[in-house]
């Protein structure tokens, strides 16, 4: 009960701190409208993402079509709003698996230590030698083009950074009084670890969670540029400008407007992290 | 006064954050003699920092702001004179020794180079004489010059103190302002670097500004003592006036909460409740709400009143008991 | 020192071993059989089964590990399934272009990025620092492919200044390094300018410019060098994981290099190419991040003395001993 209230002051007081940012009360509201039109994009789609129309192949914006039709005639704005469940889907899911897979690795070599922590950081070394980029688009090559493969093999690239923030961030709160305390009552780890350590120890992921959505976003639309995520008529973003390439002569503003989407999602996935990274830390900002 | 090295005139300093102005020193006034040792006493927020920082003119930037007053060295306005002459007068003729030694070191440049760094910026040397003297200066805060190539965190914490030591006063400066400079030091270092502040302040015949919380200090160390508190000076007058005499209540109750070994008493009488915050500043006497002898007077801003010369109290009680406002 | 990069150097040789046990693993894992790939969807089972049996793809993985291991201490890394050429020489080929691209791409990021760190942390909350900053987070926003394609479309479409792909003459590079520099140069100002605020805000500024230092002398001589330790650091980083990550830039202009070998290579499960290719490119990605640990160690004598710890016991002990005379005198 005192733990809840104290973690409700502290996020009221992360809140407090993040309002005073308009940057980042902008970025906040800029993320929640792109989450709202990736869950309503059926209704707010014009038409279907998939709905060609060879009349109107390559068409100028018009009343019916506001950003025009691309190379098979499809609504390029109902292909964009559709996209965003493609590219939010990479971000989230991508960053959900690394943060947890992260979490459990760091806390558990934080907490125990010795061999164990060891070992893990060890495997952690073998891991992050490989370039991220080439690792993702490796693992996603071998699994074979999907949005699903890409998903995995982003998630699973982007683990070591969160596993080590994680370990860092144990180690301190493993010493403080409360783990002791728990500790000599005679709790379990895994008691100590899930209800102590990983709610005091997550504080620096949670800027860690909110940037690597926008990079994972960003890596995802390039997994799909290349023809690694999402497999057509399913539209994502990156996969858009890709479709774009051929007529980028004649058409540039085809590949224009998925990548501003890109932009904009990953700018605002920054704009929140820098500012809850002043909110958490504000001795930074002055 | 023919020989006021500094003379501090109604000087007042802000803060600003983002959602408040923290009123840091409030229309101070303080003159330093030359050759003579003051000690600056109060507790942590007071403003005692901020008056040696007014000095030197390294005010954090853009918060901090000297919004009036005038700080006279030698017959010019420090506050008036543009930056580019304010270079030559830090660490030349006015040096600053800071709080924390374990900090104030660049942890990248050896401790040679940063005490020659400063003798050359005020000389026109070559680097090989400035790496000489400051090498002698090395020597006379009892460093070995061999270590004129190491590294700050080669040295303890009050090795470190010496070197900011050596540094302040490389150029032989003729004010020294110092903050705290033993407080996160060890009880048996504190004793050595102040021996050794001591001996160094007769050699060089410097002027020094002592900023301390520690009365024991001020009474082995100083001359002349200001009293601070809550951004302005309530008492001051010398060394004896203050330690026999005390006549603000907030500086009596300093001197009740230290504990000594003459008398029977067994405990100590801290000073109720906090300084007032200083955003929000109560208007007259600052003291007001913890003093034992408040009356309604005290609503009013109070008047300096020398109680005897020299001695001169912000307290408007003390001109009942038949001081004369200044 | 010497010891330490020693050290250093043997200490990747469990990473390397681990790399390539991981790919070996990961490869088995795949769906597909290369010797199928090889031989086109017509080939006869019987055909399939004798190539394996040729490239030994047949043994257990302990052996076929043991097998690469033993071609890689002998320099043999392997011969490429699809050009049947050997890995490493055409890696060799390919390496250039990579080296190239991301040198130059990294070399001007850093003359762009870090002044405008500078620029924005000495001026900080000011319109100008907020509108560098604010660039510089939609740089590091944007898709590098995708400001690729806006350049080519730019430069080389519009005002046809530039080729649009090929690097046979030096015209060629311009855009690829341009495009690779936006996101990088983008990086660096941002790490610049938040280490060189922590750096500002540190005692012994106070003290530097206590001695009457110019503002210039203190930001330069104090502040910077303090703050590029942790800027080497991620330019290391980044240059290092730009040779593997490279491969999208190489794409778009049509550069040979090693990203755009190993992608093919990835489509064609060309199984020696995936393993030899990832394993070479993360050693140079090692041995780069050694490189800047020694800068690092050059730049910070805290860390220089950690390594050269005999000498450190020495300088302590030292220290202990003029503190004990201080005393006594």
């Amino acid at each position: 009960m005192e733990n809840r209230r104290k973690k409700q002051s502290r996020l009221r007081d992360i809140w407090r701190q993040l309002k005073k940012s308009k940057l980042s009360v902008v970025a906040l509201i800029v993320l929640c409208l792109i989450i709202l039109v990736a869950i309503l994009a059926p209704v707010l789609a014009p038409y279907h993402y998939a709905q060609q129309n060879a009349k109107l192949k390559n068409a100028p914006p018009s009343a019916q079509h506001l950003l025009g039709n691309d190379r098979l005639g499809r609504d390029i704005l109902s292909r964009l709003i559709w996209g965003s469940r493609q590219s939010l889907q990479m971000g989230v899911l991508a960053v959900a698996i690394a943060a947890v897979v992260g979490i459990l690795i760091g806390s558990v070599a934080g907490y125990y230590g010795g061999w164990v922590d060891n070992l893990s950081m060890r495997l952690l070394d073998i891991y992050q030698a490989i370039p991220m980029f080439l690792l993702s688009v490796s693992l996603a090559a071998i699994m074979g083009p999907s949005l699903k493969n890409a998903i995995i093999a982003l998630g699973v690239g982007t683990v070591p950074g969160y596993a080590r923030i994680m370990r860092a961030s144990v180690l301190t709160v493993r010493e403080k009084e409360y783990v002791e305390a728990s500790r000599a009552i005679n709790a379990s780890n895994a008691r100590i670890i899930f209800k102590h350590i990983v709610p005091n120890a997550i504080g620096p992921l949670i800027v860690q969670i909110t940037m690597g959505v926008g990079s994972c976003i960003l890596a995802g639309s390039a997994l799909s540029y290349i023809g690694l995520g999402a497999q057509p008529p399913i539209p994502e973003w990156g996969a858009m400008i890709a479709d774009a390439r051929g007529v980028m002569r004649q058409y540039p503003t085809h590949a224009l407007y998925p990548g501003i989407c890109v932009m904009i999602s990953v700018l605002a996935c920054n704009l929140l992290g820098d500012g809850l990274r002043d909110a958490l830390d504000p001795r930074l900002k002055n | 006064m023919a020989d006021t090295l500094l003379d501090i005139r109604n000087l007042a300093v802000q803060y600003q954050t983002d959602d408040a102005t923290i009123y840091a020193v409030n229309n101070i006034n303080l003159a330093i003699r030359q050759g003579e040792t003051i000690g600056i006493v109060g507790e942590t927020g007071a403003g005692k920092t901020t008056i040696a920082k007014s000095i030197m003119r390294i005010l954090p930037n853009p918060q901090g702001k000297i919004v009036s007053g005038e700080i006279r060295f030698k017959d010019q306005n420090l506050l008036d004179l543009p930056e580019k002459e304010m270079q030559k007068v830090r660490g030349n003729q006015i040096a600053m020794i800071f709080q924390d030694p374990m900090t104030a070191l660049n942890p990248i440049e050896t401790v040679g180079y940063q005490i020659a760094e400063a003798i050359r910026r005020h000389n026109k040397i070559t680097q090989a004489e400035a790496d000489r003297r400051a090498c002698d200066m090395l020597e006379t805060v009892g460093i070995p010059m061999d270590r004129f190539g190491e590294y700050p965190h080669q040295f303890s914490g009050g090795m470190k103190q010496r070197v900011v030591i050596a540094m302040a006063l490389a150029c032989n400066p003729e004010l020294l302002l110092a903050d705290e400079p033993t407080t996160a030091l060890d009880v048996t270092i504190q004793a050595q670097v102040l021996d050794m502040m001591r001996s160094l302040k007769e050699k060089f015949k410097t002027s020094v500004m002592l900023i301390t919380h520690d009365l024991g200090v001020v009474a082995e160390f100083c001359e002349t003592v200001a009293v601070t508190y809550s951004g302005e000076i309530v008492e001051r007058g010398t060394v004896e006036h203050i330690f026999d005499n005390p006549q603000h209540p907030y500086t009596l109750g300093l001197f009740g909460s230290l504990p000594k070994l003459d008398t029977k008493d067994r405990r100590l009488k801290p000073i109720k409740g906090m300084m007032p915050d200083p955003t929000n500043l109560p208007i007259g006497c600052r003291f007001r709400d913890r003093c034992p002898d408040a009356i309604e007077a005290c609503a009013a801003a109070p008047p300096d009143v020398e109680t005897e010369p020299g001695h001169i109290v912000k307290c408007v009680r003390a001109k009942e008991k038949g001081g004369a406002a200044v | 020192m010497l010891r330490y990069i020693i050290k250093r150097l043997l200490l990747l040789i469990p990473v390397l071993l681990g790399i390539s046990l991981v790919v070996l693993i990961l490869i088995d894992f795949t769906p597909g059989d290369p010797a199928r790939m090889m031989l086109g969807a017509q080939a006869s089972q019987e055909q399939v089964d004798a190539l394996r049996e040729e490239l030994g793809l047949n043994d257990p993985l302990p052996v076929r590990y043991g097998r690469f291991l033993w071609g890689v201490v002998n320099g043999d890394f392997g011969t490429s399934l699809m050009t049947k050429r050997p890995v490493i020489d055409e890696m060799l080929e390919r390496f250039p272009y990579t080296l190239t691209l991301v040198t130059i791409g990294t070399i001007f990021s850093v003359f762009l990025g870090i002044p405008i760190g500078i620029y924005a942390a000495t001026r900080r909350h000011t319109w100008k620092d907020n509108a560098a900053i604010f660039f510089a987070l939609i740089a590091v926003s944007m898709p590098s492919f995708w400001f690729a394609l806006l350049l080519i479309r730019f430069f080389a479409v519009q005002l046809d200044w530039l080729p649009y792909a090929g690097v046979e003459t030096w015209r060629g590079w311009v855009l690829p390094c341009g495009a690779m520099a936006l996101g990088i140069s983008a990086l660096i100002a941002r790490q610049v300018r938040s280490d060189m605020l922590e750096v500002l805000r540190q005692d012994y500024i106070t003290t530097a410019r206590a001695k009457g230092l110019s503002e210039q002398k203190v930001t330069y001589r104090h502040a910077l060098k303090n703050a590029m330790i942790p800027v080497i650091m991620v330019i290391g980083g980044v240059f290092g994981s730009s040779l593997g990550g490279s491969l999208i830039t190489e794409m778009i202009f049509s550069i040979p290099g090693l990203g755009q070998y190993i992608m093919t290579a990835l489509n064609n499960r060309d199984y020696p190419v995936i393993q030899s290719g990832i394993l070479i490119i993360s050693t140079m990605f090692a041995i780069i991040i050694l490189i800047v640990d020694v800068i690092f160690a050059l730049v910070d004598p805290r860390i220089r003395s950690q390594y050269t710890k005999a000498k450190r016991k020495e300088g302590k002990q030292h220290g202990k001993q003029t503190e004990e005379a201080v005393e006594a005198a």
